[in-house]
């Protein structure tokens, strides 16, 4: 473990709501306890059932005062989403900060609200090679997919500590005496095989990054597309002011005018989706996409 | 880790006889181990796991019950120590506030049977609607309050609390703060002693208060406090460091081991109450120290009743008097104070982080509320609860939340403006309603006030974690109990239109909320659906988006359902949708709004995502 004289050791770990966070640190905190430490583990969970982030910090040694690790000093983070562990990576000892982490990703509905073309999802673009080259020890691990080929996804917590049992020095046994009796009964074959497989991936080297886990990282295959006129024609002769474009249109773009005809009132914001000329029950709407091809965009430039 | 090993096995030896608890655990334990018989609460994070705890001790040994309200939960307290046994409230910050009523006066009564309060403050609000101290109002009611700063001495604390109740004649508080709350560390726990049952004391001058007893009364709480005040001189709960004589820091609560942490060579004084303060402890402190630095999270309540004293002290000059302390947050108020060096600050990494806000569940019957909410384009007053993230973005449809109970009363006064031109629409959950949302629903008749109540009844108090109320049928220990009937209750309030809908029925609500709207008067439209998480996780049949005939339209994206995301098709340059089928609920909402009829159950033979 990274040699220190005094202090206690900090571990801060961290994911999102439901994904066994607390379970982690719960089984840390009780191994520490069992050999003789002082142990604080604090954890705040006020939204972390809404899918929001969820975090919790331990720390053990012979005395321990603050409850929460200071900014900069988490000897280790382990994270078992990727976007969260990069969320709290600052609060890793600059210099010999010890970073754990699932690459799966828990892509939040709010970074799919783009309904532009070609958007890209607002996810965290950092690349596991990217991190591991800044960090002294790192492991980007597939422990979801390791799991699942050991016959439980939810084994991937008890991967993650078998990683994080390579950087502090307690026994392998003690880790598992611990594990087994958190975890259910059915479970315990599963989760000591989960156990080796992540300690035995992760002594295999001081920075990791599983293959099929940076192949997640990919970026998306860049889609090619051009940009498009949308041209919203309304026949007012038609529209009887039903409102039902200005209800449903996703944007929000359309409005009655003054005659009670429908009118679109924010261009801008029109994606040319085509949800109004589908609903409208009296065929008054037309929208008419068409592609602004290269040559159209180079004789404009 | 080079740690001595006898250290070691002392601690091995100590870890043995403890036991892992967070504050809120070990309030409760220490209140059982008082031989506490009665206990009320209503939920409130950071508070609600003492009542929770509470109510896993055998039932021979205490009587444990959510109550409908904060007040409610209050005088069933006063109650039991009227009849002469321990009783306790618990409840957040803010439930305080619903409280102090019957605070305020009670305190003027003074205790038979020990009464403890016990409050969780939310510095930082985590998940509160303020962060106010509520430390202040131990000196406006003249209560003496007890500031735990580890789970040990919660329990140890709350022990003494019931004790002090009774010696002084007074109700107790017992401060946590939701660091403390829910942080675990090792307890050493004790056995439960039942003390003697003292029989009700028919005392009318004492229990009474009109006003020519109160009269009598109030010069006893003055007397009382003093004594107190005095006890607490030379109480082993107060506790001097001396060390470097430069500094001397005062602090109480959780602050105190940021103290530690962050200027380990400080002479400290560490107190165990804000209120009542031992005048003469501090005063020798300061003398022993050349200057004195007050570290306490929020108000300057300390501080300001030392400045009093006529001692000089510093305090809020250095230290934020918002927010959350962190050994960080003390760190740098001593270094401004000049008193260490600043800490150095390296940030490795310079991206920021990804947004993830707490959004509403998959399948959560507030959903279709606010979509139908929106589409009608109402002003609409909002209450406290999970539907609350409906304030926000793809819902937004909420145009106020101020405090529990607040949206009817508010409503009322939108339309009794006289200028709005929206339809006025409250909306209130179960619990709330049950809370303080009733009154409001009277005046609003009484009154005539044009507006719809949507009473979003998802059978259970979801924001807290799950907890029954009088209209889930249960009790806190699980047992069966009579169910309100919303319906039946709002009927007999005077409310002449009322219809219930299920929240799943997107065409049902709309039409529904539409009708209740043009109601002249006040209509009550209830949603109807158990809530996916609590008390039972609700898992249908996923649905999946059939990617030949998804427009990439997006429109069930607007209920902002964690469950539908982007997949790998595109349509005209915009993403199509997928399901996430472990995620999904299976509640249909999505298949309803989908214009082309593209989402079906996966049995259905929808293509797959
Ligand atoms: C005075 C007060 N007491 C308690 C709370 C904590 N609290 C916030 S939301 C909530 C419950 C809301 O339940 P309900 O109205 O049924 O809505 P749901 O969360 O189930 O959607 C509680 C108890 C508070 N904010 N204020
Ligand atoms: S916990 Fe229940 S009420 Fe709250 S968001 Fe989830 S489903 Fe909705
Ligand atoms: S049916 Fe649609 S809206 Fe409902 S949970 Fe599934 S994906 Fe979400």
């Amino acid at each position: 473990m990274s040699s220190r004289t005094s202090g206690p050791t900090n571990v801060l770990i961290v994911g999102v709501g439901g994904q066994g966070v607390i379970m982690v640190s719960k089984v840390l905190a009780q191994l520490c306890q069992n050999q003789g430490h002082q142990v604080k583990q604090s954890e705040v969970h006020g939204m972390a059932k809404r899918g929001g982030g969820v975090f919790s910090h331990v720390r053990f040694g012979a005395q321990v005062w603050s409850p929460t690790i200071p900014e900069g000093e988490a000897d280790i983070l382990v994270a078992l989403e990727w976007a969260e562990g990069l969320r709290w990576i600052n609060f890793m000892k600059p210099d010999s900060g010890i970073f754990i982490a699932d690459c799966q990703r828990i892509v939040p509905p709010f970074a799919c609200r783009d309904r532009g073309r070609g958007a890209e999802p607002a996810y965290a673009p950092q690349t596991p090679e990217e991190i591991m080259e800044q960090v002294s020890t790192g492991y980007a691990m597939d422990a979801t997919g390791m799991a699942e080929r050991l016959g439980n996804a939810r084994a991937a917590n008890t991967v993650l500590l078998g990683a994080l049992s390579t950087a502090l020095d307690f026994a392998p046994e003690a880790w598992l005496e611990v594990i087994e009796a958190f975890v259910p009964p059915r479970t315990v074959e599963i989760n000591r095989n989960a156990f080796l497989e992540g300690r035995a991936w992760a002594m295999a080297g001081s920075k990791r990054v599983d293959e099929t886990a940076s192949g997640l990282h990919r970026h998306r295959e860049v889609a090619r597309h051009g940009p498009v006129n949308t041209v919203v024609e309304i026949i007012d002769e038609w529209c009887k002011g039903c409102d039902i474009c200005v209800k449903m249109c996703p944007e929000r773009c359309l409005r009655l005018d003054g005659r009670l005809v429908a009118e679109l009132a924010l261009p801008d914001l029109c994606t040319g989706c085509r949800m109004c000329e589908l609903l409208c029950p009296d065929f008054a709407i037309r929208i008419t996409n068409t592609a602004v091809t290269d040559a159209v965009t180079e004789a404009a430039q | 880790m080079n740690q001595p090993a006898a250290e070691l096995s002392r601690n091995a030896r100590a870890n043995s006889r403890a036991r892992p608890m967070t504050g809120n655990e070990a309030i409760a334990r220490g209140a059982w181990e008082a031989g506490l018989r009665v206990a009320a609460a209503y939920p409130g994070t950071p508070s609600t796991e003492i009542m929770e705890n509470l109510g896993r001790f055998p039932a021979e040994d205490l009587h444990a019950q959510w109550s409908t309200n904060e007040k409610t939960a209050m005088d069933v307290a006063i109650g039991a120590s009227f009849a002469g046994v321990r009783a306790m409230a618990a409840m957040k910050h803010v439930g305080l506030n619903v409280a102090a009523d019957a605070l305020m006066s009670f305190s003027y009564i003074g205790v038979n049977g020990g009464l403890v309060i016990a409050i969780c403050d939310d510095p930082g609000i985590h998940s509160s609607q303020n962060e106010q101290d509520s430390r202040v109002f131990a000196g406006f009611a003249h209560v003496p309050v007890l500031e735990p700063s580890d789970a040990q001495e919660a329990l140890d604390f709350t022990r003494h609390a019931f004790e002090m109740s009774e010696r002084f004649d007074t109700p107790v508080m017992v401060r946590a703060t939701t660091r403390l709350s829910h942080t675990r560390s090792a307890v050493e726990v004790g056995d439960r002693h039942e003390p003697p049952v003292r029989g009700f004391d028919e005392n009318p001058a004492k229990n009474v208060m009109i006003p020519g007893h109160a009269r009598q009364r109030h010069p006893k709480v003055l007397e009382r406090i003093r004594l107190v005040a005095e006890e607490m001189e030379t109480s082993a709960l107060n506790r001097v460091e001396m060390g470097d004589s430069r500094v001397g820091i005062i602090t109480v609560g959780v602050p105190y081991a940021y103290v530690k942490e962050a200027m380990p060579e400080a002479s400290v004084l560490k107190l165990a109450s804000s209120y009542p303060l031992p005048e003469r402890l501090i005063r020798d402190f300061c003398q022993h120290v050349e200057r004195v630095l007050v570290v306490e999270e929020l108000e300057p309540i300390i501080e300001n009743a030392i400045k009093v004293m006529g001692l000089s002290v510093e305090g809020k000059e250095w230290f934020p008097r918002v927010g959350e302390f962190s050994p960080e947050v003390v760190r740098e108020g001593l270094a401004r104070a000049g008193v260490i060096d600043a800490p150095a600050r390296k940030a490795a990494f310079g991206f920021a982080p990804m947004v993830r806000p707490p959004v509403l569940c998959a399948g959560c019957p507030h959903t279709s509320c606010y979509m139908a909410l929106r589409a009608l384009d109402a002003r609409v007053a909002g209450d406290i609860g999970c539907y609350t993230l409906a304030s926000i973005e793809p819902l937004r449809s909420i145009d106020t939340t101020v405090s529990m109970g607040s949206s009817i009363a508010n409503a009322i006064g939108m339309v009794k403006a006289g200028i709005e031109t929206r339809p006025v629409v409250a909306t209130i959950g179960d619990s709330t309603f049950l809370h303080s949302g009733i009154p409001p629903l009277i005046d609003a008749v009484y009154n005539g006030a044009d507006i719809t109540v949507f009473l979003l009844d998802n059978h259970i108090t979801a924001m807290t974690g799950g907890q029954d109320h009088p209209a889930t049928g249960k009790t806190l220990r699980g047992d069966d109990a009579p169910r309100v009937d919303f319906v039946e209750l709002v009927k007999s309030l005077g409310v002449e239109w009322v219809r219930r809908v299920d929240s799943y029925d997107m065409a049902t609500m709309l039409r529904s909320l539409r009708e209740a709207i043009e109601h002249k008067g006040v209509s009550v439209v209830i949603s109807d659906r158990p809530c996916v998480l609590d008390p039972v996780k609700i898992k249908g049949p996923a649905l999946a988006v059939d990617q030949e005939k998804c427009i990439a339209c997006q429109s069930c994206m607007n209920l902002g359902c964690p469950a539908l995301t982007w997949s790998d098709g595109w349509h005209e340059g915009r993403h199509k949708v997928a399901i996430d089928p472990d995620a999904c609920m299976g509640c249909t909402l999505c298949a309803q709004i989908c214009p082309t009829d593209s989402i079906a159950p996966i049995a259905a033979g929808a293509g797959a995502a």
